[in-house]
């Protein structure tokens, strides 16, 4: 069962809307079979949608959706061999550990319940409390139940709606690579969602970046954090300085030579739209050097703020027009800056990435401190 | 007392010593009215009762305590069979209040929208009148000229009247072709005036039931009716258990519905005690089956809540 309808997931062309209001809005996704994917985005983008459509909780309006070459858009969720990990665990509180994890195997007649019941409860390290209620289990451990209910069907897909919301930052942490090795161990199709970049980013192979129920961007963590496509991206994954740049000639062995207010810089011709005259230029935080250490491209500004998180210290730095930069220098013993000095700050011109120069700069922002 | 309880805090602070004994008392002075309403409402007239059960004589001459335990046995032969009537009757109504019940407990719980709040006025609706105009009214629906009659001429569908008819008659819920003063009226009376009873703990139990566990169970490959059995039902015990209680119980004892509605075929057991009180003035006799019925439904019930096995839920 496990293996016969197993194959790639394809969402092809789905749109969900309820009543006037879409909330995924014609999305195509193929997620390859065995890997750790992550729909990443603000709430409300349409990723839990996205997942309950999976799930067959919720019909799409339009659209399909496929494991492998198999239809499964008008299956009801008990004919899918699908599950989920859900948000609020929907642990039944009747039944103990248990009979919780069996649900699904006895539903489906497995005359080899009890076996893959007790290897599931290992494999989640919880084999010593299978007697116990729901109530009587910390948050972790319930989090590790409804994993192990859904593992132990082995579905085709797995999918998780942000399954580590209500854990404490360190438990989190912990369950994240707890998630990780699991997948890797028992090799299915994990879909993840969550609004925490952090976590997408640490867990899954590929990551679709969702907002406003369209898919802004799809790639792996570093294609998506390097060179992010639009200013969502840039600044939902990570702190991003946007600079308005603009192009003042042609490429000269890869680099063209742009300005910023009159300051001259040079930037990588790889990802310029050709013939375009004006371009943000993103450069991430830990990118930008306090001093000439950094490469040619140079910025003189004032500290304003500085303030020191244990492995960095992150600084703002305001520039002559009033721009502030973020600026993130480890603690490796160089020298530290201070409130009110004046500094220079440098980078390498292959360490930037363009937008078009019709982007938002602060779209995505907003979202970011939630 | 109370206004003294109500000053301290104002006064300078008591030692710790004065506010501990006055804390220990206030539990007890919040229960006296209840304790003292239960004392002289429920233990005495109980007390009297076991005392009246065991006394000889009539009424002109004065009764006397004699230990006399033979009225038990004499009551029992006399009327066990209206007492296992009662019994059957409340369990069957109970049974329909429960079929009837759960559905519409359901659909006000999850289904219903804004609607919620005027169906459960509807289901207490019938509270506005009282008890024995609503079973009174069921003559008039069930009479030979009544209005179920008149609705099934009007609407041409007077074969399926008489198919039901049949199906009561196979059933021995009706003697002949008369629907009232049947076993099958006297029940759907029962049935009719206890169905809020049902009703309301059932909605309080569901509407706290939490449907992402239904969508859980579908998710785990549960079909709807298999999330009912193992999921939507185990869970709604409680409100189950209660609802049974508050129709069983009650409707054992009732006999306004098997007088208005019934026949000398259909007597329950609270017809006879009533009679025996008021009409015969056999005191002990009516006492003696007063006990016996107390006993039977305390027993009932208590094999039931252990059969259901509520305790173990949460």
């Amino acid at each position: 069962m496990a293996t016969s309808g197993a194959g790639d997931l394809r969402i092809a062309g789905v749109t969900k809307t309820f009543e006037s209001f879409t909330a995924v809005d014609d999305i195509d996704l193929d997620i390859p079979r065995g890997s750790f994917f992550a729909l990443l985005g603000p709430s409300g983008c349409g990723k839990t949608t996205t997942l309950r459509m999976v799930a067959g909780l919720d019909a799409p309006t339009r659209g399909s959706i496929l494991i492998g070459d198999r239809d499964i858009t008008t299956l009801k969720p008990h004919q899918r061999n699908v599950n989920t990990v859900f948000q609020s665990y929907a642990l039944f509180p009747h039944l103990d550990v248990l009979d919780n994890v069996a649900f699904g195997l006895r539903r489906r007649g497995d005359k080899d319940w009890k076996t893959k019941t007790h290897e599931a409860l290992e494999l989640v390290q919880l084999g010593h409390i299978s007697g116990k209620k729901p109530a009587q289990l910390s948050g972790g451990m319930q989090q590790r139940v409804a994993l192990a209910r859904a593992l132990v069907n082995r579905p085709d897909v797995l999918l998780l709606d942000e399954p580590l919301g209500a854990l404490d930052l360190k438990l989190r942490r912990q369950m994240q690579i707890e998630l990780k090795r699991i997948q890797s161990e028992v090799g299915l199709t994990f879909v993840h969602v969550t609004h925490d970049q952090e976590e997408a980013m640490t867990m899954a192979d590929s990551i679709a970046v969702m907002n406003a129920g369209k898919v802004e961007q799809l790639g792996d963590c570093a294609t998506l954090y390097e060179h992010p496509t639009s200013a969502f991206v840039a600044n939902f994954l990570g702190q991003s300085n946007l600079l308005k740049v603009a192009i003042l000639g042609s490429a000269d062995d890869g680099l063209v030579p742009a300005a910023t207010h009159g300051t001259a810089l040079s930037i990588s011709a790889e990802h310029l739209p050709p013939g375009a005259t004006e371009v943000w230029l993103g450069v991430r935080p830990e990118k930008l050097h306090l001093g000439v250490g950094g490469g040619p491209n140079r910025l003189e500004g004032m500290v304003t703020d500085a303030s020191f998180t244990g492995v960095a210290t992150q600084y703002l730095v305001r520039m002559p027009w009033g721009q502030e930069l973020t600026v993130t220098q480890p603690n490796d013993g160089s020298g530290r800056a201070r409130v009110g000095d004046n500094v220079t700050l440098s980078w390498s011109p292959r360490q930037g990435f363009i937008l078009p120069a019709s982007e938002a700069a602060d779209a995505g922002t907003e979202v970011e401190g939630g | 007392m109370a206004e003294a309880v109500l000053r301290a805090p104002r006064r300078e602070t008591p030692s710790a010593a004065v506010r501990h004994v006055r804390r220990n008392w206030v539990p007890y002075l919040l229960l006296a009215p209840g304790l003292i309403w239960l004392l002289i409402f429920f233990a005495v007239p109980t007390l009297s009762l076991a005392s009246q059960s065991l006394q000889t004589g009539d009424v002109d001459n004065g009764f006397v305590l004699t230990w006399h335990w033979q009225t038990y046995t004499d009551a029992l032969s006399s009327y066990w069979s209206q007492l296992l009537r009662s019994l059957v009757y409340a369990g069957v109504a109970t049974l329909l209040t429960l079929l009837f019940g759960y559905p519409l407990a359901w659909f006000i719980a999850h289904r219903s929208g804004r609607w919620k709040n005027f169906l459960l006025v509807l289901v207490i609706a019938p509270f506005f009148t009282s008890f024995l105009i609503r079973t009174l009214a069921w003559q008039t629906i069930l009479g030979d000229s009544g209005l179920l009659v008149d609705l099934t001429q009007l609407t041409h569908t007077t074969f399926l009247l008489d198919g039901f008819k049949a199906v009561l008659r196979a059933l021995g819920l009706i003697a002949n072709d008369q629907l009232l003063f049947s076993p099958f009226a006297v029940i759907s009376g029962l049935t009719y005036n206890f169905l809020p009873f049902m009703v309301l703990p059932l909605y309080a139990n569901l509407e706290r039931l939490d449907l992402r566990l239904t969508e859980a169970a579908a998710d785990l490959y549960a079909s709807p009716l298999e999330t009912f059995r193992r999921v939507i039902w185990p869970l709604s015990l409680p409100g189950v258990v209660a609802g049974t209680l508050l129709t069983f119980i009650p409707a054992t004892g009732d006999y306004i519905n098997s007088v208005l509605l019934g026949s000398t075929q259909t007597t329950m057991i609270g017809q006879v005690i009533d009679g025996q009180f008021l009409r015969v003035l056999d005191y002990p006799t009516a006492a003696a089956l007063s006990f016996v019925l107390m006993a039977l439904i305390i027993s009932v019930v208590v094999v039931y809540v252990r059969r259901a096995g509520t305790e173990e839920l949460v």
